[in-house]
């Protein structure tokens, strides 16, 4: 191995079963074993990750009007309505918290959500002169644009703690535990993703189903209500399929944490938990299945 | 330094090809699930919506550490198909390779660079794409932007840079790169002509550097410069390997294996008989470049004398879409002229840097204007051949698609 450079890239790359300054040896096989996820190549490649998240940030901004301001106007719009129309109009109850605060907790992880299920599901193909040219693992690209949308989500918090401030609303002790939870919702968000981004490059059709889905999902999430608002009406015997959506712990979560509103119950938790688990190791495996051929189809 | 870099064994690659090769939409996949069992029903199972074509076959290859390997073969011979197989950005249906050492691949130049990034973030960002160690980057940034010569630029987005500049700029990132075993596709028919020859010095020393090089270009002159060995594919299999002077002459004695530019024969009517097609390049050393004029000729007898004789020709591309329809005149059909009997020759030129390099076919067609059709129906007379970008100009941007080209016309690029 040539010493002369001595690069990240070149180090990790040797499989662990090779002594450090053996040549690394690369099989390019015609069949892999499916549970073969090579998350080592993964790490090899941490700084492109990096550089695509930048990339994206940096566009994103660029080529906006608004640029952050967006960030911010996007939820705060959404607070509006939601606040009018389901604690003016319709008149829910707010767990002893102003309603706009209610909504606007949970708008931050839901926005994060809907943001990187878009993405991800688009990015393989938005992605394709990439992945037609250069090898690196395809599973970056998925992650890597699930992790722009942190950028939004750190300037919504911002907002967030100004508007405590208005309110007066003094944070609870508990409000760095959200960080679980926003990491629930990148993990839910990634495992579909990775589902849908792999799809899609077979059917592009997945992308027009994407906004519905979104639209729909968050109707059933407690975004603009709270939960105890909707586990009135429903029986108690039915109350685990509602916690199959991983969103409602997410959301309920924040709520909990941050204002210090009632916790759902464990076990529907444990639910949210074992489905996005599911969601993220089937959708890892289908990934890896089929990013083999990832460059010939798109 | 004799050990293996690269041992490939019987390494195959099928694609599916057909009207429903690639991405398909639900509708397609709902209809042809739908309206199987019917088709069962009818007999006629499993219709070959796609049908299988191998791309590569059977490709055994061993490159020793240091090897500059030169990849010849036509337009869809497979060697794109091999890098791509080898760097790792698609897999092969059978076979197994082994890599020794840090590969890195350049199958394009400028792959992932943004517009609206400046040359700076582009270096950076395309840098790491490729492969590169933040550190490493750091360490040839300068180096690359004097190469590039772009210093001026460096905080311009790249949408603002002419296209000589961004090709320097991505040819320089390129260059820069530091694997051991670099496997390089067609790159070089970027820039002005001095920078063709700052990029091939460059590969030159890349190459004398002792790294491992796998290298395809239709510039025979940069490969029989560069390269010690070679590898020759047609449809898909190696031909031959071996030294590269070899390779080359193999290479070119090969001419028309899957072109038929001359066509000789008897058929026809009592009026007229088609008797010679040929097809050939107007160029001094005969070979089909997409910039040399092309000659069609016909020869016929004619029998007797015929009112309103049309020769006609029908230019095909290699997927069988008509692109062009010529006659050997184009008078006023309402006065047409008679032919008597004798020998008739009559030449068209296709006129070059027209078309792009690809496969097509010359269909004739004979007749008598109005009355009947004499020769041509039944591909009497038809003629093949094969266009190559050899001079390497205009090949700045390869069609991605496996349909080849996309352009009837192709501007005629300043010849270097």
């Amino acid at each position: 191995m040539r010493t002369e450079f001595p690069s990240a890239l070149a180090e990790n790359v040797v499989p662990a079963d090779v002594k450090p300054g053996a040549a690394l040896e690369t099989v390019i096989e015609s069949r892999e074993p499916w549970f073969a996820l090579k998350l080592r190549d993964l790490w090899t490649y941490r700084e492109l990750l990096f550089f695509l998240v930048w990339r994206d940030v940096k566009v994103r901004y660029k080529q906006t009007a608004l640029g952050a301001a967006w960030a911010v106007l996007q939820p705060l719009l959404a607070m509006l309505v939601f606040t009018l129309l389901f604690g003016r109009l319709a008149k829910l109850p707010s767990d002893n918290v102003p309603y706009p605060l209610l909504v606007y907790t949970a708008l931050l992880p839901w926005q994060l959500f809907a943001f990187a299920l878009t993405e991800s599901t688009n990015s393989l193909v938005t992605n394709q002169h990439l992945i037609r040219k250069v090898y690196f693992p395809r599973l970056i690209i998925p992650i890597s644009s699930v992790l722009v949308g942190l950028v939004d989500f750190a300037i919504s918090l911002l907002v967030l703690a100004g508007m405590m401030l208005y309110y007066g609303f003094r944070p609870q002790p508990t409000a760095l535990l959200f960080l679980p939870f926003l990491l629930l919702a990148i993990l839910t968000a990634l495992g579909i993703g990775l589902w849908l981004s792999a799809l899609n490059i077979k059917y592009r059709d997945v992308k027009y189903v994407i906004p519905f889905v979104t639209q729909f999902w968050m109707l059933a999430t407690p975004v603009a209500y709270s939960s105890k608002a909707v586990l009135q009406l429903v029986p108690p015997q039915w109350r685990f399929l509602y916690g199959l959506n991983p969103m409602v712990g997410v959301v309920e979560g924040f709520r909990w944490s941050v204002l210090g509103t009632e916790s759902g119950s464990g076990l529907m938790m444990g639910i949210s938990m074992v489905a996005v688990l599911v969601v993220l190791v089937g959708g890892l495996a289908y990934f890896k299945r089929m990013e083999r051929t990832f460059a010939d189809m798109v | 330094m004799s050990a293996l870099a690269i041992s490939a064994e019987h390494i195959g690659k099928m694609y599916e090809i057909g009207a429903t090769a690639g991405y398909k939409t639900f509708r397609e996949s709902i209809t042809e699930t739908m309206t199987a069992p019917l088709r069962w029903a009818k007999g006629q199972r499993a219709v070959a919506a796609t049908e299988p074509f191998w791309a590569l076959r059977d490709v055994s290859m061993e490159v020793k550490q240091g090897d500059v390997v030169g990849i010849l073969g036509r337009n869809g011979a497979g060697k794109s198909t091999l890098l791509k197989v080898l760097s790792r950005i698609t897999a092969p249906t059978t076979g197994r390779a082994v890599l020794r050492g840090r590969m890195g691949s350049l199958l394009e130049v400028g792959t992932g660079f943004h517009p609206e990034l400046t040359g700076r973030d582009n270096i950076q960002l395309n840098g790491s794409i490729l492969g590169m160690s933040r550190t490493d980057i750091k360490k040839h940034f300068d180096e690359i932007v004097a190469f590039a010569e772009v210093e001026k630029f460096l905080d311009t987005p790249v949408k603002n840079y002419s296209s000589g500049m961004y090709m320097r700029l991505a040819f320089a990132v390129a260059a820069h790169l530091d694997p051991e075993i670099l496997v390089i596709d067609e790159v070089l028919a970027v820039g002005d002509t001095a920078f063709q020859k700052k990029c091939l010095s460059k590969m030159d020393s890349v190459a004398k550097e002792g790294r491992t090089v796998l290298f395809v270009s239709h510039n025979m002159g940069a490969i029989s410069a560069l390269c010690t060995t070679g590898l020759l594919l047609h449809q898909g299999q190696v031909v031959t390997s071996g030294p590269i002077q070899d390779v080359i002459r193999r290479y070119s004695s090969m001419g028309d294996l899957s072109s038929s530019t001359h066509w000789t024969g008897n058929c026809g009517d009592k009026n007229a008989r088609l008797r010679e097609t040929w097809v050939r390049s107007l160029d001094p050393d005969g070979s089909f470049d997409t910039a040399a004029d092309l000659e069609v000729g016909v020869r016929l007898d004619v029998l007797q004398p015929i009112e309103g004789l049309i020769i006609g020709i029908r230019l095909f591309s290699q997927y069988e879409y008509e692109l062009a329809y010529m006659l050997h005149d184009d008078s006023e059909s309402s006065s047409p002229d008679t032919v008597m009997p004798g020998e008739v020759v009559r030449r068209f030129i296709i006129p070059g840097n027209m078309l792009a390099a690809g496969n097509y076919r010359i269909g004739l067609d004979i007749g008598i204007h109005l009355v009947k059709k004499i020769a041509g129906d039944k591909d009497e007379g038809a003629l093949m051949f094969e266009l190559e970008n050899l001079r390497g100009v205009g090949r700045r941007f390869p069609v991605p698609a496996m349909r080849g080209f996309t352009s009837l016309f192709r501007p005629a690029w300043p010849v270097v």
